[in-house]
């Protein structure tokens, strides 16, 4: 223990001494859960979504959820032993002293690690059973994207619109307020857009819409049909 | 009656470098903008048509979301452009309102680091309030486009920290925004003329 504490010390120090260099080799909180690495370079999305806001979106809102979570568990061993998605689903289960907070943090640990799953470069199209899907359940890709941004540009405040899916593939259209996520109710994801201002103020400022649109442009379909094979084998986690 | 935008009661570059002209520009000219114009779309025809912003914004709470939404933000942006100024903030506070504070928060300072906290746990968008319910002076935190109002309270003070209020001059440090708010903006005249109101002094004669 006393070994662990002063390696991290020692840890922490060099950082110190590095600080604001590596992106990736800040000091994280201990606990639980960690925050996923991007899965691509910050500016990659540019003119899209600037690399500034990739960069403090991930690297200090995503690490906020993923640190007050941890503080919040670190007393409940049990709650710290569940798996995240298990933690969302029974919520009203959660010890009431941290039940707001675990509400609030580890549904933004999973909207955020869901979030930077489904973007991504040269993401392709909706293809196969995907496409067929979306087709039955949402009209088409063309009406899912203009009804997909109507109700992100109607969430008052801070909030997601989403896509969810049944384990027979069913989809639906969701918007939820904050961090709230279907999980929460025992359903699954299978993509979403933050509609929080800080996804898309440095660019965008009052003009959500025009955010809403240029994000398909950074869609990954090719990981959105892997999650939607996932979801019906059952195996989607977050 | 409809709803209408006044301008700024100072110019957008007045209150930096703690709230840049870039963010007043956005948030009065853009934001608040909205707020009135879709309010006004959603008030014709509605049967709160005709009434004080007040009662628009009491009426529809819990009622007509959309209308509320608007009216609210409309009612809190009015004010909150005037519970500011430049070289505002400090600790000289107008006479009553230093003494009330201290008897119900215990001291200026206790007050201070209670509404940062509000608004700090404020999560997703809202605003942190110092308003007058039952007599005394309370900190309070609220959603969206909620007030004070809709909770029996009268707001003497509010800070919108709604992320475009900050964003582009503090990113994601929001305490930094709302001890600066505290510390440099504040229009402290303006709060204990609300205070009077909500305590219904008379004006001094
Ligand atoms: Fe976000
Ligand atoms: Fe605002």
């Amino acid at each position: 223990m006393a070994l662990n504490r002063r390696t991290l010390l020692a840890a922490a120090a060099t950082i110190a001494a590095t600080a604001g260099l590596p992106r990736f080799a800040r000091a994280q909180a201990t606990g639980p859960f960690t925050l996923p690495p991007l899965p691509y370079a910050t500016n990659v999305f540019e003119p899209n979504i600037d690399a500034k806001t990739m960069e403090i979106h991930h690297d200090r809102h995503h690490q906020a959820y993923v640190t007050n979570l941890n503080n919040a568990v670190k007393d409940y061993p049990n709650v710290a032993a569940m798996p995240l998605q298990e933690i969302l689903a029974k919520l009203n289960e959660m010890p009431e002293a941290i039940r707001t907070t675990v509400r609030n943090n580890a549904g933004g640990h999973a909207n955020h690690s869901m979030f930077w799953e489904v973007m991504g470069p040269n993401g392709g199209e909706p293809e196969g059973e995907l496409f067929a899907a979306i087709t039955r359940d949402l009209g088409g890709v063309d009406t899912l994207k203009s009804r997909f941004n109507d109700a992100g540009l109607k969430v008052f405040g801070s909030g997601w619109v989403m896509v969810s899916v049944t384990p027979d593939g069913k989809l639906t259209l969701e918007t939820r307020p904050n961090q709230d996520t279907p999980i929460m109710e025992g359903k699954r994801v299978l993509f979403g857009n933050d509609v929080w201002e800080h996804a898309y103020y440095l660019t965008y400022q009052n003009r959500r819409a025009d955010y809403l649109k240029a994000w398909w442009n950074v869609v990954n379909w090719n990981k959105i049909g892997e999650r939607y094979a996932a979801a019906k084998a059952g195996t989607l986690a977050i | 009656m409809s709803f209408t935008l006044p301008p700024l009661p100072y110019s957008h570059d007045a209150l930096a470098p703690y709230m840049s002209r870039e963010t007043l520009e956005y948030h009065h000219d853009k934001h608040h903008q909205a707020y009135v114009d879709t309010g006004n779309k959603l008030l014709a025809g509605s049967p709160f048509e005709g009434q004080s912003l007040e009662q628009v914004v009491t009426g529809s709470y819990g009622k007509n979301a959309p209308l509320f939404n608007n009216a609210g933000q409309h009612y809190n942006h009015l004010h909150f452009w005037k519970w500011m100024k430049p070289g505002g903030g400090g600790t000289k506070l107008p006479g009553d309102l230093q003494k009330k504070i201290t008897d119900d928060l215990g001291s200026f300072d206790k007050m201070k680091e209670e509404f940062v906290q509000a608004g700090v746990g404020q999560f997703g968008s809202g605003w942190a309030w110092l308003a007058v319910k039952d007599g005394k002076i309370v900190v309070m935190k609220t959603p969206n486009g909620e007030n004070p109002l809709v909770h029996g309270a009268k707001p003497i003070l509010g800070c919108d920290v709604w992320e475009h209020s900050y964003y582009i001059d503090y990113r994601n440090r929001r305490a930094d925004y709302i001890k600066a708010f505290l510390d440099h903006l504040v229009n402290w005249e303006y709060v204990e003329e609300m205070y009077k109101a909500a305590s219904g002094h008379k004006a001094a004669a």
